[in-house]
């Protein structure tokens, strides 16, 4: 395939365009619709060493009913669960078939210094588990040292692994979708978030195929890295996405994560999203936040939007 | 203290002009540029309907006054007569969005202008004798004022110009205040701007300002005359006149002494009393190039001294290394900021064959998630055009464009989109079935004075949009091979106000730059202002510098 042309980003004025997206004042009925559509793209994560499956547990029952409204109606399950490979299994069962997918961050998360075989057994035995969705990390060392093709041969390998996921056996989805963390948090220049942005694309594209199940995500974080997600990088990311959309026709989902905790720097990612890439992103489909603590004022401000009060910190479950 | 604020109260439920952009029509921009090397083709972008804004009026109520008097002498002169509309002392001024009546405001005469000049020729002596650091309190205090009552400000200016409320919130109010406290700080270090010299003032300075930013202006030549130890009458733009009139209220609630700032309101009638008058020593206009002139002509031998900031037709130039999703943002910054009303807008576009394709297509893209529509909905980016006078100029250009063959492209009004679709036929708007002017209003309401962003594209140099001055949103996009051809033709005008250059390579920002003639050059930004930072022209584009240190010196004798 022809090579997507070379592109630098200018940083002045990238953060100031990301900049003008919070100035959007978005009320009354366009607030409502936007809360709802920000839930329904959450990947609710839970990525710590102490995780149990107790915790996994409840995380699932907060994924499938994040919370009630202000007249106690349950409000739409998340996009989906994500969890560290070893717990997959137990998000799988608590999810069931309830539409809620269940996501792991395989592949040597969070830093990817391992042998790239043990990696693929890695994300092997997630999807094994259960898993629909990979987050992969891709080798920042070896991008940074220049080894583009290394790192591209590493996102066409986990990608195959996910295309074949059928063949894997065990509790495997038909289909196994994947994102590919870039970590921009040490990447550190636009320049090289936009390099990294158009070379995890091509990856994807090489095997690609149509839906988004066949193409994937970027994604920016781990959450493990300061700073992690932030408007300027993602909006970097979009316009990357977008140089894809208009010279090829294929769409590429977009995953900012981390740092995002409030409904309204959820909105202002909406707003960053509807400008840039248009109303066919506006789908969980392709685009998704990996967060935790944002369900929460997510659930707060759409309670407040029902009645105008808002509810006391007790009154949901903080998982 | 007389205040002209105890009238009606003006509220803003917005309901009469809201309209968004992207609701009217869904509009499909695809890119033609990209389109080819891949074989496959590319895919159309969608700007709809999905998750739509709802409107957000701002709700700050602003009192306006039945009628304005003058500000003179430290006091409000009543209009002459005192009956209503039609009489020759009083003229109405308007809300362009709606075409509502806000205020009556005087017509000042040549009587009006001398009281005005004589208070400010008493003034002056007093005020130039004070110590810099006193004179630079009143400026703080001016300035801290504009910040204390910036909303009610900003609600004005967008109710009385047109102009977006997240602009006059965002950039006019903020900068005036700017304006004031930079030259608070130099009242009393004059001697450091000028080293050696025993900077003087000037005297009696009359002020003429434009329209487009009107409280902004004001500050702009207020606050330097002030510094300096002169004294003022300044005239307010016709259509424009109520944040000038309000900055009357603040300077008398600051305690400024009388007769420091007189401020007289009147159509062009006013602003030649003033130039001609022979009590002042110092004229400083901002407008047109063609009031310049005459004014030019009429202080010549007259001893008076002169700084003129008129017109321009200023270039944008992107090279191919730019990084063309910026450099885009860039040209939306430099041409419609403020409906295009910038006397330093980037209305030519030159942009390096390889990439021409690609950035008219992401420009397109991003026109169709414009706003344009109601100025008071937070969310609106493009406003009302001033005035009627102002939309028919536009108008004017429109049809010029296309009868000499420039091919017009309005995304988001329903109308063809460049590179909209792989068959062939599809040409922009050229020949338009409703007309340009039909199409520029497309969606929006019947009254007041509307017109969509929009863009030329197969423009030629000689094409009367690419050398006049079209002071709306509408661009002139050219394209060029070599950097000394975009030099060439970028200066080839009888402008020279200002420049963008966009690329990514900075020695040739630097090589660019130096021979671009234009006052003000900006490498990958554009209409960026501080008041740090000296503004002024080349050429037709007039003389003299406003702001910074530079800015200084046509307000005082050395």
């Amino acid at each position: 395939m022809k090579s997507l042309p070379a592109r630098t980003v200018d940083a002045v004025m990238l953060e100031q365009r990301a900049a003008s997206f919070r100035t959007r004042s978005i009320k009354t009925t366009a607030k409502l619709a936007g809360l709802r559509l920000a839930m329904s793209m959450v990947d609710l994560t839970t990525l710590e060493g102490k995780d149990s499956p107790e915790k996994v547990r409840a995380l699932c029952r907060k994924a499938l009913t994040p919370g009630v409204d202000h007249k106690g109606r349950p409000l739409a399950p998340v996009a989906a669960v994500c969890v560290y490979p070893t717990l997959v299994a137990v998000a799988r069962e608590a999810l069931g078939d309830s539409g809620v997918k269940v996501a792991s961050v395989a592949t040597g998360f969070p830093s990817g210094q391992y042998p790239l075989a043990v990696r693929i057994e890695d994300t092997r035995r997630a999807i094994r588990d259960g898993a629909d969705e990979i987050d992969m990390v891709i080798s920042r060392g070896a991008f940074l040292a220049g080894k583009r093709d290394l790192v591209f041969e590493e996102i066409r390998e986990f990608k195959a692994v996910c295309n074949a996921s059928a063949s894997i056996g065990g509790d495997a989805p038909a289909h196994v979708h994947l994102k590919v963390i870039l970590e921009t948090g040490e990447l550190e220049t636009y320049d090289n978030v936009r390099r990294a942005s158009d070379l995890a694309i091509e990856a994807l594209l090489v095997d690609g195929g149509d839906g988004p199940a066949g193409t994937g995500f970027i994604k920016t974080s781990t959450g493990k890295v300061t700073p992690a997600a932030t408007m300027p990088v993602t909006l970097c990311m979009l316009e990357a996405i977008r140089d894809c959309f208009l010279t090829t026709g294929h769409m590429i989902g977009m995953k900012p994560a981390g740092g995002i905790r409030t409904a309204k720097d959820a909105l202002h990612y909406l707003v960053m999203v509807k400008e840039t890439l248009g109303d066919r992103w506006l789908s969980p489909d392709w685009f998704r936040f990996g967060a935790s603590a944002l369900v929460d004022d997510l659930v707060r401000q759409i309670r407040k939007q029902g009645c105008g009060k808002y509810s006391a910190r007790y009154d949901y479950a903080e998982a | 203290m007389t205040t002209p604020s105890s009238g009606k109260t003006i509220e803003n439920a917005g309901e009469s002009t809201q309209t968004a952009a992207p609701e009217t029509a869904l509009v499909h921009v695809k890119s033609r540029a990209t389109s080819g090397p891949g074989g496959g083709g590319g895919g159309a972008l969608e700007f709809g309907a999905a998750w739509d804004y709802a409107p957000a009026p701002e709700t700050v109520k602003v009192q306006i006054a039945d009628r304005y008097g003058l500000y003179i002498d430290g006091k409000w002169i009543a209009p002459r007569g005192g009956k209503m509309r039609g009489d020759r002392g009083v003229f109405a001024t308007i809300n362009p969005a709606t075409e509502q009546t806000l205020a009556e405001v005087t017509q000042a005469g040549a009587a009006e202008v001398d009281a005005a000049v004589a208070a400010a020729r008493r003034a002056q002596p007093k005020w130039a004798a004070l110590p810099g650091k006193e004179r630079g309190k009143y400026l703080y205090r001016i300035a801290r004022r504009i910040q204390e009552r910036a909303r009610e400000l900003a609600v004005l200016e967008t109710l009385n110009g047109g102009k977006p409320i997240r602009e006059s919130r965002d950039v006019d109010v903020p900068l005036a205040a700017q304006h004031f406290f930079y030259h608070a700080g130099w009242a009393d270090k004059l001697e450091y701007a000028f080293a050696g010299r025993t900077p003087r003032p000037v005297g009696v300075c009359g002020q003429i300002i434009p329209w487009n930013f009107p409280l902004l202006m004001a500050a702009w030549k207020i606050a330097p005359a002030l510094a300096c130890g002169n004294t003022v009458v300044l005239k307010p733009a016709e259509t424009t006149p109520l944040t000038a009139l309000r900055l009357a209220e603040i300077c008398d609630e600051v305690g400024l002494p009388p007769g420091v700032v007189n401020i007289v309101t009147g159509d062009g009638r006013t602003g030649a009393a003033i130039v001609n008058h022979p009590g002042i020593d110092k004229i400083a206009f901002t407008g047109s190039t063609e009031v310049g002139k005459k004014i030019a002509a009429a202080v010549a031998g007259t001893g008076k001294r002169l700084t003129l900031e008129l017109g321009g037709k200023s270039a944008n130039i992107i090279f191919d290394d730019a990084s063309i999703d910026q450099a885009v943002e860039g040209i939306v910054q430099g041409i419609y900021f403020n409906q295009g009303h910038v006397c330093c807008a980037g209305s030519r576009l030159f942009v390096q064959e390889g990439v021409l394709d690609e950035v008219t297509a992401k420009l397109a893209i991003r026109l169709a998630s414009l706003r344009v529509g109601d100025p008071m909905d937070k969310n609106t980016d493009l406003g009302a055009i001033n005035s009627r006078a102002q939309l028919e100029k536009i108008e004017g250009y429109l049809a010029a464009g296309e009868a000499e063959g420039a091919e017009l492209c309005i995304p988001g009004s329903g109308s063809r989109v460049p590179g909209s679709g792989r068959s062939g036929g599809q040409r922009g708007t050229r020949n338009p079935e409703p007309g340009a002017r039909a199409l520029v209003r497309a969606g929006l309401p019947e009254r007041g004075f509307w017109c969509r962003p929009c863009f030329f594209k197969g423009v030629q140099p000689s094409h009367t949009i690419a050398r006049e001055e079209i002071f709306g949103p509408v661009l002139a996009v050219m394209s060029f091979r070599t950097p000394e051809e975009a030099l060439t033709r970028a200066n080839n005008s009888p402008y020279g106000l200002a420049a963008g250059v966009w690329t990514d390579k900075g020695s040739k920002i630097f090589e660019i730059a130096r021979r671009l003639e234009a006052g003000v050059v900006w490498l990958n930004t554009y209409n960026r202002f501080d008041a740090a930072s000296p503004f002024g022209g080349f050429k037709e584009s007039g003389f003299g510098r406003e702001g910074g240190m530079q800015g200084l010196r046509a307000y005082v004798e050395v």
